[in-house]
């Protein structure tokens, strides 16, 4: 592929792209975070780049949204409307676990008095040595 | 003003792992309790837990999967192309059928409610689930009281009573029922326009949490309380399972589900939609705010 093919493609797949670096950002941060809160909102910018990703694989050129009008009959006038389900299931899902997160965070925070994951890690082994 | 800004720098504190402000001197004093049991060991475990191995593997890990999801997506069909393998009979099906099938103007309405209305039943449920887990760890009952809390949340109170802001109450009390009337407008039409019960019942529950925000809760509580949030997420609930399951089990035998469909753009018309679309807000207007006063006070 030459070098303006490829960036075509890359500038048509904008938002898969940015969907995919939302995810690796939120990955990271899930992962080398010590702070559980800051832990809980790197997890939800890889929800958000899931939804981002699902939005635009689901919109089509010069299609109009997916309500119908008088007189516009026909499936090849409205952009696909199985994403927006899609992505409205998974937002709810994302508050619900968010929520449930906090709500442990709180617990541990108000059992350990620190939100640091390797702190709460180092209690916890001393207190079951 | 001052004390308000005192709690905003104890919350970020908070999300920083530190611990500040005047009702933690206590806490202070548990922390250093609690340090006792690790002299010495924070460094070193610290090292080993989070060495610069694990940092290295995470990093690896993370840029892999990038990689890997970089190289797929530039194997996607083209952003908005027609020919996409998504665009399949499933869609076509919705989209012609769907007008006349589910009686709805808005197609995702008609398929999250008609089509899919069992998968969001499951994500009602969902919900509804998160805020009873919430509640379990949460919830400040006879058996998970912590004496030291009660103290402070005692003063919160009075706090909270002494700062009453009266421009952010005058605001509320104009700006509360434009909401309340929005959120309402929003599942109500959700089958004829864009919204429907996740977002509008997101809506109203955010106008409870204004409410109670600049109220305090105890005003909140004068009509909703405890017991009304149970009765409306369980009837709500339960509403949409009788409902659902009855032309569940009609519809897809073929029998006759005598649900008028009306004409499509009316209020009443595309059968159960509108009923479930009040059930779903019912449900996400109470959890958006049981959410809220969980978290801020341990009690609803």
């Amino acid at each position: 592929m030459d070098l303006h093919a490829f960036l075509t493609k890359a500038v048509s797949l904008r938002f898969e792209i940015a969907a995919v670096i939302l995810f690796g950002i939120g990955f990271m941060n899930l992962m080398l975070r010590h702070n559980l809160i800051k832990k809980i909102v790197a997890f939800n910018v890889m929800d958000s780049s899931v939804f981002l990703f699902l939005a635009s694989q689901g919109y089509i050129d010069g299609r109009i949204a997916p309500i119908a009008r008088e007189g516009i009959v026909g499936a090849e006038h409205y952009v696909n409307p199985i994403p927006a389900g899609l992505v409205l299931t998974g937002i709810v899902v994302s508050v619900s676990v968010s929520a449930f997160f906090l709500a442990l965070v709180q617990r541990l925070y108000k059992h350990y008095h620190t939100v640091d994951f390797d702190e709460i890690m180092i209690m916890a082994k001393k207190k079951v040595d | 003003m001052s004390k308000k800004t005192d709690a905003l720098r104890r919350f970020s504190g908070w999300v920083n792992g530190e611990t500040a402000g005047h009702a933690a001197v206590r806490r202070e004093a548990a922390r250093i309790e609690h340090k006792k049991l690790l002299p010495e060991l924070d460094e070193q475990q610290r090292i080993r837990l989070f060495s610069w191995q694990y940092k290295l593997v995470a990093l690896v890990v993370c840029l892999t999967v990038v990689a890997v999801l970089l190289y797929t997506v530039f194997h996607l069909p083209l952003f908005g192309d027609p020919e996409n393998p998504a665009v399949n009979e499933v869609v076509q099906r919705y989209v012609e059928d769907g007008l006349e099938e589910t009686g709805a103007v808005n197609m995702v309405a008609g398929m999250i409610l008609d089509y899919r209305a069992f998968d969001t039943f499951g994500e009602s449920s969902v919900l509804f689930l998160a805020v009873t887990s919430v509640m379990m760890l949460l919830l400040r009952d006879a058996r998970n009281i912590v004496r030291d809390e009660d103290v402070q949340e005692e003063h919160e109170r009075v706090i909270e009573r002494q700062t009453s802001d009266i421009i952010l109450q005058k605001v509320t009390s104009l700006v509360m029922p434009c909401i309340m009337m929005f959120g309402a407008y929003v599942v109500l039409n959700g089958h004829i326009s864009p919204g429907g019960g996740f977002s509008g019942g997101a809506v109203m529950g955010a106008g409870l949490i204004l409410l109670g925000a600049s109220f305090g809760i105890d005003k909140v509580r004068a009509f909703f309380t405890m017991k009304t949030f149970r009765r409306i997420t369980s009837t709500a609930l339960l509403c949409y399972a009788a409902s659902k399951a009855y032309s569940f089990f009609t519809g897809a035998n073929g029998l006759e589900t005598g649900i008028p469909l009306g004409t499509p753009g009316a209020i009443f018309s595309s059968g159960l939609i509108l009923v479930l679309d009040i059930c779903v807000g019912l449900v996400v207007a109470c959890t958006m705010y049981g959410f809220y006063v969980l978290f801020s006070r341990g009690e609803i």
